[in-house]
């Protein structure tokens, strides 16, 4: 599926691979199961290793292994389990993950601004998505009562900027 | 219509540019959502968590708009509007909810943009009234003027509904989420049956700083809230806030509705809820959430006393209907010469918390004459004008006679809450309404009313509670019992300081035979009362056992 | 969106109805999958054609043209259905003051 990326589409260059399947040369995304139980062999892959996690992980249980990650696929399986906001919020502001943070599952355009504002840098979207539809949703309200993730000034309610892109 | 014809004395939070723009683009942004959804392109599934996230609800025979009143204030510009918004785009009435908020029942989606954008004329909007968000706060209808307060709970309020305003993170909770907050040490925000409940208080050094309860809840499972923490530091609110709702959202149900809130998740971790809450508190970054003094004071000066005048307190007017009135709906002021005055929502056989548009006009006028502007409504579904000269008070109550509003039963047995029940709510399991008129018919002899003396009867028409049946003295909750309306009763429910969740007593009964029940239930407090003793007294005193017998005693 | 249509089987005739998208209106399943304002011209399925109806019924939601679609069992004079929160949603709400 492609991915939005800063309102734009791109192709996918990661692979999901299942538990059971061998890992590529190339970008890989597996589970944290996975990345447990094969953490001391992965240590020495040089290709880019990415995790995704359930909505019920705890950013604290992927904490150990970060500094090897490229990427975090966090996951929404209703629109309205907003767990992800969460999780990503958590790994930006606690663990200091730079990498990128991925949103999967049942994403609206309407997600996509608050998203942002949590620390996730791309979305998977459904073939043929209109891009356009998803940036005017973004778009819409450029008022943030909250400080966003990746801002520099701490929060303030008289002070609020427009913090979107 | 825009603030420069605002009452220039009337304390609610003024918009700024900022707020302004805010609500324009967020209007244009539902309004999309609509074109959406009615070309195809969004399913219902899709649709309803926005449209509830702007107020919008599928009710029973329409939609129905929730409009916010951020903590029950409003100036007369603001009820003007919403009197007039009732003429045109509803039945010409509004109806006034347990959470200070408003209701138009005949609302027609095509219509909702248009309304959306007369409310933002005078600077309100329906956001956050419904969907798994925080919800508007609510407070204490008698802030700013009570000589019991120790911290303007408005202040805090506001700065709550700003963090709270399409919070990044805490829009898709796991369910709905209600913060009440106070600033006297008399709760009557019922703080401790509410998601957070939030007591501002003082140090031994006049710092402001709060404590913090949470999982309090009512609906099927009725719980009194846990104690987070005593004391709070003032610039550290939001950030313990915030850690709250953190560990909420990441750990609270979501596959079962009715374990959604966060009442269910306190109750199963106890203690364990309460550290992982300072786990995080501890580890956030406070800088970044710190609530700054001058933020703290730019939004107190919205807030600052209107020009009171000098002013000593007197004596009422002799008139003996004038007198009865008073003594309902007159409430002490922390200022001499002044007082605050509870406008009843609830005439006798009429339906609780309705108000025409005609009365919210008049009620505007008088706010304007009388009590600078402001406006504030109640959790118990009446209106307050908050600071009224004592002068003024016998004008006022002609003024409130003449629109229907001087009805004297505040505290009384028919000032009751119902939420819309069945005849309006999609949930609902029972009619609410009819039974809430029915009993102040019963006891329409004010004399009687006033002999009866303080009693709170809520009234709910199904197990989510919005009547608020299980604070109540006496509390009445409507079932379906294959297919018929049947009644339940609690006795001894208290939602203030003393919190307490009513007992059920046995039984229920039908919709035919629920009126002489609580017939009965006051009698038997008339026999067994000793001088000065409320219904709720005399019910702790003598116990269960005597209502019981006389409910259910063989014919 | 109501699915109570499959809480149980239909043991008496039922009629199919929604709220109209546009304004929130109640409407009736009439002929022709068309949605009508008076349950006097809904058309009534027998229990066991119930799942037929519902699949006619279902195609309004799908149009864009109803929201929360379900059964209704009834007395087929009328009709006039068996539940009083039925009964409500054909008459109205029971107090008179907002009522049309």
């Amino acid at each position: 599926m492609p991915l939005l990326e800063d309102g734009r589409l791109r192709p996918d260059d990661w692979t999901s691979i299942e538990d059971d399947a061998p890992l590529p040369d190339g970008p890989a995304i597996i589970s944290l199961d996975r990345l447990r139980a094969e953490a001391a062999a992965l240590a020495g892959r040089n290709a880019p290793l990415g995790v995704a996690v359930a909505p019920e992980t705890q950013p604290e249980e992927i904490a150990p292994f970060l500094d090897r990650l490229a990427l975090v696929a966090v996951r929404m399986p209703k629109p309205k389990d907003g767990r992800a906001f969460t999780q990503a919020r958590s790994l930006r502001e606690h663990h200091g993950f730079t990498g990128e943070i991925r949103a999967t599952g049942h994403i609206i355009p309407d997600h996509y601004a608050m998203l942002l504002r949590c620390g996730v840098t791309t979305v998977e979207v459904p073939e043929g998505t209109d891009p356009a539809t998803w940036t005017r949703s973004r778009d819409a309200i450029r008022v943030g009562y909250q400080a966003a993730q990746g801002a520099d000034r701490p929060l303030s309610l008289l002070r609020r900027k427009l913090e979107l892109a | 219509m825009n603030a420069l014809t605002y009452p220039p004395h009337a304390r609610t939070y003024r918009y700024d540019e900022i707020d302004r723009e805010f609500l324009q683009e967020r209007i244009a942004e539902f309004r999309g959502q609509i074109e959406r959804r009615l070309a195809g392109e969004l399913t219902e599934d899709e649709f309803k968590p926005l449209r509830l996230m702007n107020g919008l609800y599928l009710q029973l025979h329409a939609y129905m708009l929730r409009v916010a009143i951020p903590y029950g204030l409003l100036n007369s510009a603001q009820l003007r509007q919403l009197g007039r918004i009732a003429r045109r785009w509803d039945r010409g009435f509004g109806h006034f909810t347990t959470r200070q908020n408003i209701q138009f029942n005949w609302t027609k989606l095509e219509d909702v943009p248009a309304m959306l954008e007369a409310l933002a004329e005078v600077d309100m909007h329906a956001i956050q009234t419904s969907g798994n968000c925080i919800r508007n706060t609510t407070t204490d209808e008698y802030a700013g003027a009570t000589p019991d307060e120790v911290v303007d709970p408005r202040v805090y309020a506001e700065i709550l509904r700003q963090w709270s305003t399409l919070h990044p993170e805490f829009t898709w909770l796991p369910r709905k989420f209600k913060i009440a907050i106070t600033g006297s040490p008399n709760d009557r925000v019922a703080a401790q049956v509410h998601d957070v409940g939030v007591l501002a208080k003082r140090n031994e050094r006049g710092e402001v700083g709060f404590e913090i309860h949470a999982g309090g809840g009512l609906g099927r499972t009725p719980i009194i809230a846990r104690k987070l923490r005593d004391w709070v530091p003032e610039a550290e609110f939001l950030a313990y806030m915030e850690a709250v709702l953190r560990v909420y959202n990441a750990l609270g149900q979501r596959e079962n509705i009715y374990k959604a809130r966060i009442k269910i998740l306190v109750r199963d971790l106890g203690d364990e809820f309460t550290q992982m809450v300072e786990r995080e508190y501890e580890r956030m970054p406070r800088d970044r959430y710190r609530l700054d003094p001058e933020i703290v004071a730019a939004i107190g000066a919205h807030f600052a006393p209107p020009p009171f005048a000098s002013l000593e307190d007197q004596a009422l007017h002799a008139d003996p209907e004038f007198r009865q009135w008073a003594s309902a709906s007159v409430r002490a002021h922390r200022q001499p010469g002044y007082a605050s005055v509870t406008i009843s929502l609830k005439p006798i056989g009429g339906i609780p918390g309705d108000a025409s548009a005609d009365q919210m006009e008049a009620v505007a006028d008088l706010a304007e004459r009388h009590s600078f502007g402001e406006i504030r409504v109640t959790h118990v579904q009446n209106l307050v004008l908050p600071h009224v000269r004592q002068e003024d008070l016998y004008a006022l109550w002609g003024g409130l006679r003449a629109a229907g509003l001087a009805t004297p039963n505040i505290g009384l047995i028919s000032d009751i809450i119902a939420c819309p029940g069945m005849d309006y709510c999609a949930l609902a399991t029972a009619r609410s309404i009819p039974i809430a008129q029915r009993i102040s018919e019963r006891f329409a002899s004010l004399d009687r009313q006033h002999d009866i003396g303080e009693c709170f009867i809520n009234i709910s028409g199904c197990i989510n509670a919005c009547g608020h049946h299980h604070v109540a003295h006496i509390g009445i909750l409507g079932v379906d019992k294959r297919g018929e309306e049947v009644y339940q009763v609690t006795l001894g429910g208290s939602a203030t300081n003393d919190a307490a969740i009513g007992e059920l007593i046995g039984p229920a009964f039908s919709y035919d035979t629920i009126v002489d029940a609580v017939e009965t239930l006051i009698t038997t407090y008339i026999a067994h009362r000793v001088p000065g003793e409320r219904f709720i007294d005399t019910y702790r005193r003598v116990g269960v056992t005597p209502f019981k017998d006389a409910l259910y005693a063989p014919a | 969106m109501s699915t109570k249509a499959k809480a149980r089987p239909a043991t008496a005739p039922v009629v199919f109805t929604a709220n109209r998208l546009r304004d929130g209106r109640v409407v009736w399943l009439g002929t022709a999958g068309l949605w009508r304002d008076a349950i006097t011209e809904t058309v009534p399925f027998a229990p066991e054609a119930a799942e037929t109806g519902l699949a006619l019924a279902r195609q309004g939601e799908r149009d864009q043209h109803v929201v929360g679609v379900y059964a209704v069992e009834v007395d087929l004079a009328g009709p006039t259905p068996l539940k009083f929160r039925e009964r409500l949603r054909v008459q109205g709400p029971s107090v008179a003051a907002e009522a049309a």
